[in-house]
């Protein structure tokens, strides 16, 4: 089970409280878990990548194990704590005005 | 007629203010998608319940929202909470928030750059909705203006959007330029006597119509003269921040470009000025009264580059006469060191007997005048800075 760390905005759309909980198929990238993440709750997508490129949006940060994954390749294997559910996958929004 | 139910888009959320037809005593609800953008909300005439919202953030994006019971509840069309995820036939949900530029061959061209800034090819990027007009008489059907411009319309209700391509790819969309506040489509006017007919207004690129129902476009700028443009009569490049029509006379035009405030009597085929005495003819909003067509509202700005009223003085300008001869109307808006703006989309009537006009300021004022505009009087004083303004008038 992948834990996924929502901004407050975005869990706000989903209309969930803490951590999402997914299953991934297969190996567990960027790619495979934005997949899960957006087939679970549909109100996300475009909010986290652009809904036509797939290309994260730029105030948008992948945070894992200590370290900013935000500019790994999307189908690069993530930690193996993450795919183990023992970090959970941070999606955080830039801190930038607002 | 009840009620009158004003929605306020602001920087940081959405707001329902609602009253009697008194126009005294009135209900603040929200903030609405609390921290977000919400450069529009808009009714639909044919369900004063079905209003859509333009939900927008720099961090998540374009999100759009519905409510079929007034502005009580929101949801993203098609993924209400507890719904399935996924139509019946598997297809996935979450296309409402999807704007994607149609390039196909069968609708024209594969228009890829418009001018930036310095003029240099750039590509076409979407950024945000900021119009929504619902049709005058389907509420599943509403249409979108978004930045980099483009027009959008949605059948189903905001479940999914298709770009009306024959805009962007009549021939001028790569002359097209962005305004300093971005390259948007704002203003998209459906003609109550001509279901087929639609005007839209971009900046920086000007004025168009449609008279194929948004399939065939064709600028509409003849008249208009602007010096920031090489050419200052081109036909596309100028900087239109709003048009305005009145329903019972959809042929005569009201606008107000970056600087200059015009009319057309033809459709838009030609345009003619009527600043008149305006003490600056540079401002964002343009509306009409709701019973008499030749009666138009303007707020005057300073400048393009001090986006405040003249002298600290919050006025609105009132023509009586379609336009040249202005009066400025002030009881109840301040009138010392006042350095607001009020926005392109933050304008609007009601349609009482005595017409309400509103308008929203950037310092989160929204003021009020239940008789035209003699009166004035702040709903509320301290929202988000406010960037638009719709107004239904309840059965």
């Amino acid at each position: 089970m992948i834990r996924v760390v929502l901004p407050t905005h975005l869990r706000k759309l989903a209309r969930v409280d803490g951590e999402v909980k997914l299953h991934v198929k297969g190996t567990v990238t960027q790619r495979s878990v934005l997949d899960a993440l957006e087939d679970r709750y549909p109100m996300l997508r475009g909010t986290v990548r652009d809904q036509v490129t797939q290309k994260r949006r730029a105030f948008v940060r992948f945070f894992a194990c200590g370290q900013d994954l935000s500019h790994e390749p999307p189908d690069a294997a993530l930690p193996e704590a993450i795919a183990s559910g023992t970090e959970p996958f941070m999606i955080v929004g830039a801190i930038a005005g607002g | 007629m009840s009620g009158v139910r004003v929605l306020v888009g602001t920087r940081k959320g959405a707001f329902v203010l609602t009253s009697d037809a008194k126009r005294e005593r009135w209900d603040i609800s929200g903030p609405h998608f609390a921290g977000w953008e919400i450069y529009h909300l808009k009714g639909s005439p044919a369900d004063p319940n079905r209003l859509y919202a333009s939900q927008h953030s720099s961090w998540f994006g374009q999100i759009i929202q519905r409510s079929d019971d007034g502005g009580r509840t929101w949801h993203q069309p098609g993924t209400p909470p507890g719904e399935p995820t996924t139509t019946p036939d598997g297809m996935p949900k979450g296309e409402s928030n999807k704007f994607a530029y149609d390039t196909s061959a069968e609708t024209g061209k594969a228009l890829t750059t418009h001018q930036w800034y310095d003029g240099t090819p750039h590509p076409w990027e979407f950024k945000r909705v900021w119009h929504l007009e619902p049709s005058l008489n389907d509420p599943d059907t509403v249409y979108a203006g978004v930045e980099d411009a483009a027009l959008f319309r949605s059948t189903n209700g905001g479940r999914s959007w298709h770009e009306l391509a024959g805009l962007r790819g009549h021939g001028s969309g790569d002359k097209w330029a962005p305004g300093a506040g971005g390259m948007c489509l704002h203003t998209i006017l459906l003609d109550p006597r001509n279901p087929e007919r639609i005007f839209t207004a971009i900046s920086a690129a000007g004025a168009f119509r449609s008279d194929d129902t948004g399939e065939t476009w064709r600028p509409i700028n003849r008249g208009l003269h602007s010096l920031y443009i090489p050419e200052a009569t081109a036909e596309v490049g100028h900087c239109v921040h709003r048009i305005a029509m009145h329903p019972s006379r959809p042929g005569v035009l009201f606008m107000q470009k970056h600087w200059d405030v015009m009319r057309s009597d033809d459709a838009g085929e030609s345009w003619h000025e009527i600043s008149g005495n305006l003490p600056t003819d540079f401002g964002f909003p343009i509306d009409v009264h709701a019973h008499e067509p030749d009666t138009v509202y303007v707020v005057p700005i300073k400048s393009d580059s001090e986006h405040y009223p003249p002298d600290g003085k919050l006025r609105v300008y009132r023509s009586r006469t379609g336009g040249n001869e202005w009066e400025a109307l002030t009881k109840g808006l301040p009138q010392s060191d006042c350095y607001v703006n009020v926005l392109r989309d933050a304008m609007a009537v009601d349609s009482f007997d005595s017409c309400g006009v509103y308008f929203g300021t950037t310092g989160g004022q929204v003021y009020a005048s239940p008789d035209g505009g003699a009166n004035w009087a702040p709903i509320v004083r301290d929202l988000p800075a406010v960037v638009s303004v719709e107004v239904q008038t309840l059965p």
